[in-house]
């Protein structure tokens, strides 16, 4: 049986709903605010914007994140830029236009309602962050600059350099600090979310680990904000921060939250290779790279370990231009991620492994000159030689896609609360505003608009009905969530094995990308549906956990997270051999135009796939919201 | 590659800690200097022994999390960048590495080679901020601010909050970090309401955290990944006395 | 920043007294001149020679202070440990600094207080009863053991100021980008000019360039 989801979007039109929303939702006095205790979790661009706001606001804020300090939460890491709809370049850009753009991109895959709040809200994100001292980048003039991002036809991303995240995030993470000073906002570093506590029906509070001394603590509150990020190091090798995970959504899912679209995950195609077994993450070079590399590789599987100049031009393969004549090596991320894929699948991929492909610049070079390519891309030449090794202007870069961000998160409504009252979910832990692919230059955005000014307008909703229900941190809910938390973390000391965390994951991770990476199809996500669990099971044997739980133990730490991986990494593949269609970041090979592009199929799953857990080994059961599409119409991707 | 490395071993603040050796065997040139320890780890493990604890996280050079101090220069030999950034190639075959957390005293040891930085955040609580609540900021461009401040800005700003510079110095101070902060904030326009404020307090935080003084020596801007250059104590020295003989002015 | 204003100080007081010493490659007269001069001023010079006192103990007192709190700062040494930038001088300010201070004292005694050299006192002061300065040098440097201390506390000086003598710009906040590296290249040539000047006189009398006016 299927339940439906009501997201609660209010009524009227599009551009008035979320005006007309605040105008009508509860508030909470100035004087009583004091008295509501808020958790917050994670401390990136959605939670420590969150945090700040709430505590400007007056309420008791605490903070946790698992980094040392929430300066390093991984927002900091995102390089583009940020989308606004200033129109400051007078190109034609509109609020409207943003919202459409992101719906889109994300192939009708989104709520229109949140999409069109988000464009709404864009434009006083950059006026907040111009406010805190965001250095943006400014023409001569004195003004904002603008640069067009991710194939956009209009310029309205602001960017720092490119460290744009990083800018992003110290302005939210000194508005914390602000915070934190002021003594409205209690901060828990190295502190991890292990367990939800659901009291009565109503997310009330969470059990944590203190990564430094052990030691675990209940934490009561009024209401809990989960804005922990992504689950993209389910693939282990990613473009995420080696610390980011799935645990805090994970364990929420396991309360009764719903978990929405965990398929849809985003894959980059221009990162830098794998260079072997050791590997512990991937690095992102800017795909503005495309713009004059030729993608290639050899002809034959006998030619990939020879020098670019033995292989003459008649036996290279510029499968991209081939394929896709008119597009060529612009093809957008999904398509020219798959064909990489395929060319290296068939053993032609280049360099450590076979898993890359040639990005190449010497026509280019040859054309416009070294000077003109250097000014050009001269900093990613030198990312790309700090790694590897290789100087780019001599040798054909190698690159290969990775896995990037991730669209799915936990259900949330209009309001980002989710299913269970009081859990709300923010930044890239909600599913809300990407769909099934996100645009360039919107993650910023949507964690900086939920943490700002969503979230600090509808919590108030929820918590003016909730005063004086805190409960205390001795009831028994919170007792049972502990005894589980310290359970499990005993029973992974007390395995004692023979494998290392770190290889399960890899294990993991290479399952992942192969059966529910890029391209899926029924009869590999039934494969790993079949090995997951044998994993799982092999993980909880084998795998061993050196030290104390009462110190620094950063093995157990992670122990803990891949256990949740494992168990998550099915839910993926289950939703992905549901959603029997390709949309987006989820591709299944079953359904493609004859071009290789994603085949929607909007009758049947026009719908954000929610999942309700039921019970270990059980089958998560499914509610739908369906997708009502009431200003856009659905249409094809083309990119002929 | 084979390696011999020399790494820091310490359980906790409280006990002594030594230099412990180790061998590596078969590192390929393109592993980064993390994950050489990944598989040092991972071989310890396989032996029975704790691994050896160290901090990182993006691992690509901006999170400032990683912390360590390879032969003596904090991050390692390879300027200007994070110890997450440095890559076997850059060591002889067969070298012997020392590895040491960053020593300064007002970052104490957690584990191994893991440190407690919360000094930096407490130098931030006090004032490196421009208080701006949500919903009041005016519109963006209603404030011109000249293209050469704001590259400046952006320079100061680029800081990674690593603590490189405080364990570089021979004196263990935080004076570059701290500089970045208030000639970030005090170079634009929004930050000129708390410019005085600002530095007197962060200065005051700064010193009471038990940093070493500024000498000049310049080793942080050597050794820092994000280039922030020393000139920008020279203008957190100049807005100090600025802000302090107009302090005793008001008074 | 009272380092660098009590620092400035001391090195003007460095540059005038090698250009009043220097008056000896001109003959006995001139130096003889002036130190009478300086002599002449009467209270006035002990109001410089307390001001300057006064900068030398306060230099000294709060380096030292701030040593000891660098030095709390640094509970736990490294055990390999490599530097980058900063040079030998930067790093050894207040190590150069006491010996300097130990030279200075020494120089007192022997020109100011003149106790170190018995033969001082066999010198015939004019007939007005001052001094003969020129004389008390040329003697006092024919001496291998104290012109090779003179070079060596100078020597220290010049070490102190290569980078002590820029590095007051950056305390004061008065120097940028821009300006930093060349402060620093000038301050390390103006100590060495220093140093070059002031061990000029004893090398020059030790090459007998410079005799006595007045034999014992």
């Amino acid at each position: 049986m299927i339940g439906t989801l009501d997201a609660k979007i209010p009524p009227g039109p599009l551009a008035q709903k979320w005006r007309s929303h605040r105008d009508h939702m509860r508030l909470v006095n100035p004087n009583n605010r004091r008295k509501f205790d808020v958790i917050v979790v994670g401390s990136g661009l959605a939670g420590g914007s969150a945090a700040a706001t709430l505590g400007e606001l007056g309420y008791r804020v605490k903070c946790f994140c698992f980094q040392d300090s929430p300066r390093r939460a991984h927002s900091i890491a995102a390089q583009g830029g940020i989308n606004a709809a200033k129109n400051y370049q007078n190109d034609g850009d509109s609020v409207y236009r943003l919202f459409h753009d992101t719906i889109k991109g994300g192939d009708f895959r989104s709520r229109e309602a949140n999409v069109y709040r988000l464009a709404e809200i864009s434009n006083i994100i950059i006026d907040q962050c111009v406010a805190q001292g965001v250095p943006f980048a400014r023409e001569y003039s004195g003004l904002l600059a603008n640069r067009s991002f991710g194939g956009s036809q209009v310029s309205r991303t602001f960017y720092a350099r490119g460290q744009t995240g990083q800018q992003l995030l110290l302005g939210c993470y000194q508005a914390l600090c602000r915070q934190i000073a002021a003594g409205t906002v209690e901060m828990f570093p190295q502190t991890e979310m292990l367990d939800l506590v659901i009291v009565d029906g109503q997310a009330k509070g969470i059990i944590t680990r203190s990564l430094r001394s052990g030691k675990i603590d209940r934490h009561a509150a009024d209401a809990v904000v989960l804005a922990t990020g992504g689950y993209g190091n389910v693939f282990y090798l990613s473009t995420n921060a080696r610390g980011c995970n799935v645990t805090a959504t994970y364990r929420a899912y396991k309360r009764g939250a719903l978990f929405a679209n965990p398929a849809f995950t985003q894959i980059h195609p221009t990162c830098i290779p794998v260079s072997g077994d050791y590997q512990s993450k991937l690095t992102l070079m800017s795909e503005s790279l495309r713009n004059d590399g030729r993608v290639w590789v050899p002809k034959r599987k006998e030619d990939r370990d020879k020098p670019r100049g033995e292989i003459p031009e008649a036996d290279r393969d510029y499968y991209l231009e081939r394929k896709y004549p008119s597009y060529g090596n612009l093809a957008p991320r999904d398509i020219s991620s798959r064909a990489a894929k395929e060319v290296c699948d068939e053993g032609r991929g280049v360099g450590p492994g076979g898993r890359g492909v040639y990005l190449d610049f010497a026509d280019a070079i040859k054309r416009l000159g070294e000077d003109v390519i250097r000014e050009r891309y001269g900093n990613l030449f030198e990312v790309y030689e700090k790694i590897t090794g290789e100087n780019a202007y001599k040798v054909p870069m190698r690159i290969y896609p990775a896995v990037h961000y991730t669209m799915g998160g936990l259900w949330v409504d209009y309001d980002l609360m989710s299913n269970l009252p009081g859990l709300f979910v923010i930044g890239e832990a909600n599913f809300s505003d990407h769909g099934a692919n996100r645009l360039g230059a919107s993650a910023l955005m949507q964690g900086l608009a939920d943490g700002y000014f969503v979230l600090p307008n509808t919590l108030p909703n929820y918590l003016a009905s909730q005063m004086g229900k805190r409960p205390p941190p001795d009831s028994a809910e919170f007792g049972e969530a502990e005894g589980c938390v310290c359970a499990r973390i005993e029973k992974l000391l007390s395995v004692n094995g023979t494998r290392s965390v770190d290889s399960f994951h890899r294990e993991l991770g290479l399952l992942l990308w192969d059966k529910c990476g890029m391209s899926r199809n029924e009869k590999g996500l039934r494969e790993a549906l079949q090995k997951i669990p044998e994993l799982r099971e092999q993980f909880w044997r084998d795998v061993r956990v050196l030290g104390s739980d009462q110190d620094y133990n950063q093995a157990l730490e992670r122990a803990g997270r891949v256990a949740d991986f494992l168990e998550f990494a099915e839910l993926m593949c289950i939703d992905a051999l549901e959603r029997d269609e390709s949309a987006g970041g989820h591709f299944r090979e079953e359904h493609q135009t004859p071009d290789g592009e994603a085949l929607r199929d909007d009758e049947r799953h026009a719908a954000v796939y929610a999942w309700e857990f039921q019970g270990d080994g059980q089958d998560p059961k499914l509610h739908r919201e369906p997708l009502q599409f009431e200003t856009v119409h659905l249409a094809q991707r083309s990119y002929k | 590659m084979n390696f011999r490395l020399r790494i820091w071993r310490q359980l906790n603040l409280k006990s002594s800690g030594k230099l412990v050796d180790y061998d590596v065997e078969n590192i390929s040139p393109h592993t980064s200097f993390l994950e050489m320890l990944d598989v040092l780890n991972e071989k310890l493990l396989g032996r029975g022994d704790e691994p050896v604890a160290f901090d990182s996280d993006c691992r690509e050079g901006i999170c400032g999390t990683c912390s360590l101090t390879v032969n003596g220069e904090a991050h390692g030999p390879d300027h200007p960048g994070a110890v997450c950034e440095l890559y076997m190639r850059r060591f002889r075959d067969g070298a012997t590495i020392t590895v040491e957390p960053f020593r300064v005293g007002a970052f104490p040891i957690v584990k191994d080679l893991v440190i407690d930085r919360s000094a930096l955040d407490r130098i931030v609580q006090a004032g490196g901020f421009i208080s701006a609540r949500a919903g009041s900021a005016p519109e963006a461009n209603s404030i011109p601010i000249p293209k050469h401040d704001s590259d400046l800005a952006m320079e100061a700003a680029a800081c990674i909050g690593c603590g490189a510079c405080a364990a570089a110095c021979p004196n263990r101070s935080a004076m570059l970090f701290t500089a970045a902060k208030v000639s970030h904030l005090s170079l634009l326009p929004q930050g000129y309401p708390e410019r005085d404020r600002r530095v007197l307090k962060m200065v005051q935080v700064m010193d009471a955290a038990g940093f070493g003084n500024c000498t000049n020596t310049y080793e942080c801007e050597a050794v820092c990944p994000a280039e922030i250059s020393a000139s920008f104590i020279s203008k957190l020295n100049r807005e100090y006395a600025r802000a302090q003989f107009r302090r005793r002015l008001g008074e | 920043m009272i380092v660098a204003i009590t620092g400035i100080i001391l090195i003007l007081f460095v540059v005038g007294h090698l250009l009043g010493n220097l008056q000896i490659f001109i003959g006995p007269d001139w130096i003889n001149g002036y130190s009478q001069h300086l002599r002449d001023l009467g209270p006035l010079l002990w109001v410089i020679r307390s001001f300057l006192l006064a900068s030398v103990i306060i230099h000294i007192w709060v380096t030292i202070h701030l040593a000891i709190e660098n030095r709390r700062a640094r509970p736990e040494a490294y055990i390999d440990r490599h530097y980058v930038k900063a040079d030998f001088a930067s790093r050894h300010m207040v190590m150069s600094g006491l010996i300097v201070l130990a030279f200075i004292i020494y120089h007192l005694a022997h020109f100011t207080v003149r106790v170190t050299d018995p033969r001082f006192g066999l010198l015939k002061a004019d007939p007005l009863g001052h001094y003969d300065v020129y004389s008390m040098m040329v003697y006092g440097f024919q001496n291998y053991f104290v012109s090779g201390f003179y070079v060596l506390g100078l020597f220290l000086l010049a070490l102190h100021l290569s980078h002590g003598s820029s590095s007051f710009f950056q305390s004061l906040g008065l120097n940028d980008k821009k300006l930093t590296p060349r402060l620093a290249l000038g301050g390390r040539i103006f100590a060495w000019l220093l140093f070059a000047g002031y061990t000029s006189i004893p090398v020059a009398i030790l090459l007998g360039i410079i005799k006595p006016a007045q034999q014992l």
